[in-house]
Order: C-alpha cells, then structure tokens, then sequence
C-alpha cells in the first residue's frame, strides 16, 4: 500500500501514502451488516466510482470516509492517518488536513459570499490563501465575477463551481463528491463529471464520487459498483 | 469565528434587530433608573452638605427642609430673629446661619442672610463682590445665566415665592447686582441671595442698621440716623426671619440640641440628613417597581434572543452541518453559536446605554428642571458597568442551550436529511 515517492521539487525522498485506504471495514446500524470486510484503495490521483442505488450503502460510506461514523472493524485512512477512530477531535483534524467534501445541497454557508466560503475553508484547514490565490481559483472555474455574490444568488452550475473551488482551495489529498450531478439534466451532468475529473486532475488531487447516477459510468476508469462489484 | 457569526446575524436582520431592541429597552430602562436615583440623591444629598439641622417655625420637618434647604417648597412660617441670637449663644451650635425669605425675582428666590451662606455652599464668586449694603445682591450661577444679570444692573423683587404669584412688585426698592457665583451644583446656583435687612427694608420692616450703627458711632447721633433705622417698637412689629441653618460644634449636639429645641420651644429643628433620606424613601417602592418590571422585560429579551437562536439553529443546522465538514470541531460550533448570543446582548447592552445616555442629554436640553436637578448625560458608573456585564451575561445564558443542542447533533443524520 506504501510506496516510495520522490518529490520533484525539493528532490527529496518521501513516504507517500494512499489518498484513501479502506481496509476490510464491517460496519452495521444495530441491524444486519451494511458492510463486511469491506476494502478499496484510492492510488495517488486516481479518480473513482461509487456507484449504487439508494439504500446500497453509499451515504454510509461517505459517512465513515469523512470519520462521521466508526466501523465495526477494520481501518479508513486518509493520506496515511486512521479516520476511523480516535477521538471525535482527531478525526476533525484528520479531515481538516486531508479531506474536502461536497454534498449534493450542502455546497456553500449560506450566510458567507463564494470568498468568504473559500476564505472560512482555507482558515479551517490552516491554510492562508492569498486573494489572488483565490481569484485564480474563481478564474479558472469561471466564477471570479460571482465572488461577492451569495450561494442564493448563484445559478446550480455556478453554485457547483463555487463548491469545487471551496474543495480545491484547502488543497486536499482526496476530494468526496455525493451525488454531484443526481439533479441535473444529461448535458449538465456530463459537464459537472467532466468539471470535476479536470479540476481535480490539474490539482493534483484524488476524487471519489458516490452516486446512484449510472450515467457517471462512462467518465470514470474505476467504478465500484455497490451492487455489483469493481469494473 | 466573528465573520461568519456577524455574517449569521446579518443573514437574520430583522429577527437580530428586533432581538436588539428587546433587550436594549430594559438596559436602556434600567440605565435610566440608575442615573436618575443616583445622580439626583447625590445633588440631594450634597445640597445639605455642612448642615446640621435647620430650625424653623413648626410644620413639617420635611417642608421646612425642602424649603430652607433645597428652596422647592414653602416655607413653614417665620420665627422671631431673637433665636437666632438664642442660638448662636448655645455652645453646642458651631454656626447659625438665618435665611429670611418672602420674594422672588423672575422666579428665583431672593433669600435674605449673611455671606456665610455662601461659604457653606462653597460658593466663590465669578464676577463682583459679596453684598455689604442693603437692597445689594449676590446671582447664583443660573439665575444669572438665565435673566442675563450683569454686574450694577438693578431689578425689582417681587413677592411670593413662585413666578406666577401674581403680587405687584416692590418697585420703591430695587436691588443691585453686585455679585455673580460660580456654579457649584447646590442649590445656591438657583438663588438670588441678599442680607436679611435687605429683606425687611424691601417689606418696610424697621429694625436697627448694625452697620450703619456701627460706622457711626463715633458720632453718637442716634437721631440721624439712616432712613431705615426706625424703632421697631414704633410700628408694633417683632423681626423675624424664616429659618436657621445650624451647625454642630460637637456630634454630641445632634443627640441633645434638636429634642431641646422641638420640646422646649415653639420652634421645630429638623435634620437634612433624616428628612433626605426620609424623603428618598418614599420613592423607594416606586423604584424598585421600575426595577422589577425592567428585569421582567430583560428576561422577556433574553428569552426572545433564546427563541429565535433556538430557531434559527433549526434552519442553520445544514450551515453549521458543513462547517463541521469543513474542519470545525464540535466546540468551535458551541462558541460560535455562544458567541452570536454574546455578540448580540453585547451590541444590544451597547445600544441601550446609548440610548439611555441620549434620552438624558435630549432631556437635559429640552427640560430645564433635569438640568437643575443636576442630571447629567455624561455622568458613567459601576452601575453601568453591572447592568452592562449582565446583560451580556443573560444573552450568552440565553445561547447557551441552542449552542449545546447544536454541537451535540449527530453529524451523519444531518447530512443524510440534506
């Protein structure tokens, strides 16, 4: 799962770890198993596929990828560090520092403008971003012109891209995307895949998508079927 | 942290702003009640500084104080100047000041005694000099400031106490300015003070000029003597004067002079000190009324803030849902929502004490008699400062439960309704 990786820039070698490491996690609510032994890697900037109707276990997934539920038994790490237990403070940290998330209605605080959004996500993550870091951002989504406005003044797609520029603005070593195209017409959806697949690409950053939107299938290379198994 | 509570708060204007006001009115209500109970006990009080007991004709104590004292109300009656020298000869009483009064100019008082009662009022003269001569006079500092008097200027008393007495003036005995007094704050600021012979001359009271005698004795010319030097005996007329302010040579004086006074003669003595505070007593019901019912509002405020952040929690739960996703801890989301409660009774405590401080100086300019009942809009105290903290602490009370049940919230079962 480790493997060797040298830095380009600094020269300098380094022990990289997964984005993601799900390791034979069983997890249930008090009920019969929602997981089993269940495992998937994420590689260095790979992007991934979770696909499955509702009621497969996506949201349970997410839910335990981003520390908001413990397993059962097994191991979640992010970036090398366990997410799947510890305290409720560590996992926050955890998350602060490797993990960026964006739901399909939970996108932006309302009260915030798209700065202040990606200002609030940066200090969050103890990161400081300069305002041209942040326009550059806005820039290359197309949205600099929106950065004043409020999320109910953005149109869904601008929205949208103003959610990924909140992800990408923390630098994140795995973007988590939850239905991000469920409500979206044909077009748009391929534009919203094809928009996150490039964004997180020319970032350097990992992307999983859970979503029962089958029409994903063909944007991504890995596709981990909830119901069906691994293509 | 205090950008995205200022930006939940302006997310809410009309629901914050009516917050703000709830809990502003009863600050605004309480600051109020302090400022006035304080600073008109402290005039109150400090306008009966250095008197020890005033001696007038029977009545009541209270009257005789108010009038003697704080010139507002009548006189009880007058007493017979032969007391004042009974008195001064009495070896408990240190000083014995008379005051004869009856007249009025534009309103203000002329009080007839000595120079010494503008010692015992610490009063210094601005402009002029003390009075020496009958029919001269001494302006307290807003009776000058308000008729405009300057030094020389002559004026006409008229009689009774009140402007609107309705009785002719004393036109054949004009008085002279010939002194202005600083301010002080007492109660001297509002009189027009004069010799006590100035007062009987003005009534065509004879009685024996002192002075006069005094400058010529040398001459020994009874005869001749001035105008107003008549034999009192001749017109069947005793002197009196009003009142006597007395001053303790000794503590124990306070214990034996008044009983001796109030029982063994037709004079009553009562004690500034005993009827102020009987006095402020009698508000003492009232106050604390004003006072219930301003904490009654500021909890009805508080419980308003703890309504609506209750609320709001409820419709802000996706938000702090996903500050939560972005990194911030459980207790981040505690104090922010403990901070908005801070923040909003702070601005609110703010408000209030503006508003209360603004009332008084609109107040003061619209209504003369807060000025003179030295009310003033700039006056802060620790009163204030408790009413301010309190507040405050009342509205992070009021947040504290929604900040709790907010941070407690289960995370997942959020996201999964979202």
């Amino acid at each position: 799962m480790w493997r060797l990786h040298r830095s380009s820039s600094l020269g300098k070698l380094q022990l990289m770890a997964s984005p993601l490491e799900i390791e034979e996690v069983s997890f249930d609510y008090g009920g019969p198993d929602v997981f089993q032994n269940f495992s998937m890697t994420i590689a260095e900037q790979g992007q991934c596929l979770l696909l499955g109707p509702s009621g497969s276990g996506k949201s349970t997934l997410v839910n335990l990828v981003c520390g908001f539920l413990k397993p059962r038994s097994g191991f979640i790490r992010i970036a090398g560090e366990l997410i799947s237990s510890g305290s409720e403070p560590q996992r926050d940290a955890v998350r602060r520092r490797h993990l960026a998330i964006i739901f399909q209605s939970l996108r932006l605080v309302s009260a915030l403008s798209v700065l202040g959004n990606l200002q609030l996500a940066a200090r969050l993550a103890g990161r400081s971003v300069s305002r041209a870091e942040v326009s550059a951002l806005l820039e290359e989504l197309d949205i600099v012109d929106k950065a004043s406005a409020k999320p109910h003044q953005l149109s869904q797609g601008q929205a949208q891209r103003a959610a990924i520029a909140r992800a990408l603005i923390v630098k994140p070593d795995l973007l988590l995307a939850d239905e991000p195209t469920s409500a979206l017409d044909d077009a748009n959806a391929e534009r919203v895949a094809n928009l996150f697949r490039q964004m997180t690409k020319d970032h350097g950053t990992s992307l999983l998508v859970a979503t029962h939107d089958a029409r994903l299938r063909t944007h991504f290379s890995t596709v981990l079927d909830l119901n069906g198994g691994e293509r | 942290m205090i950008r995205i509570v200022l930006a939940f708060l302006g997310q809410n204007r009309l629901s914050t702003t009516l917050n703000l006001v709830l809990l502003a009115i009863p600050v605004a209500m309480l600051v109020l009640l302090v400022q006035f109970t304080r600073q008109s006990e402290e005039r109150f009080l400090e306008g009966a500084e250095g008197i020890d007991l005033v001696v007038g004709a029977k009545g009541s104590p209270l009257q005789l104080i108010l009038s003697s004292v704080y010139h507002l109300d009548r006189p009880t009656g007058n007493i017979p100047l032969t007391e004042l020298e009974r008195l001064r000869a009495n070896p408990m009483v240190a000083s014995a000041i008379p005051l004869a009064l009856g007249d009025q100019f534009d309103g203000y008082r002329i009080v007839g005694s000595e120079p010494a009662l503008l010692d015992l009022y610490d009063a210094r003269l601005a402009q002029g000099q003390v009075f020496e001569h009958s029919l001269e006079a001494v302006f307290g500092a807003d009776v000058a400031r308000e008729t405009g008097a300057t030094i020389g200027q002559k004026f006409i008393g008229s009689h009774g106490l009140a402007e609107d007495s309705g009785e002719a003036g004393h036109t054949a005995t004009p008085f002279e300015v010939v002194g202005i007094l600083a301010p002080t704050g007492k109660p001297i600021d509002r009189l027009i003070v004069t010799s006590v012979e100035s007062v009987w001359d003005v009534h065509s009271i004879a009685h024996v000029d002192h002075e006069y005698e005094e400058d010529h004795a040398d001459e020994n010319d009874h005869a001749d003597h001035d105008e107003h030097a008549h034999d009192a005996a001749e017109h069947d007329l005793e002197l009196e004067i009003t009142a006597i302010l007395v001053g303790y040579r000794n503590p124990a004086a306070a214990v034996r002079l008044p009983p001796s006074i109030n029982r063994g003669t037709n004079l009553q003595a009562a004690s500034p000190a005993r009827e102020s505070t009987r006095l402020l007593g009698l508000f003492d019901p009232a106050i604390k009324g004003i006072v219930a019912l301003a904490v009654l509002l500021a909890f009805a405020g508080a419980l308003a803030v703890f309504v609506s952040l209750w609320s709001a929690m409820r419709s802000r739960e996706p938000d702090l849902a996903l500050l939560r996703v972005m990194g911030a801890s459980r207790r981040d989301i505690f104090l922010t929502v403990l901070l908005e409660g801070l923040l909003c009774s702070g601005l609110a405590a703010i408000l209030g004490v503006a508003a209360a401080h603004t009332i008084l100086w609109i107040g003061a300019q619209l209504w003369q008699v807060l000025e003179t009942a030295g009310i003033s809009a700039w006056n802060l105290g620790m009163a204030e400062a408790i009413i301010f903290l309190a507040t405050i602490l009342v509205g992070t009370l009021a947040a504290l439960l929604p900040a709790l049940r907010v941070s407690r919230s289960h995370l997942a079962s959020i996201l999964q309704r979202n």
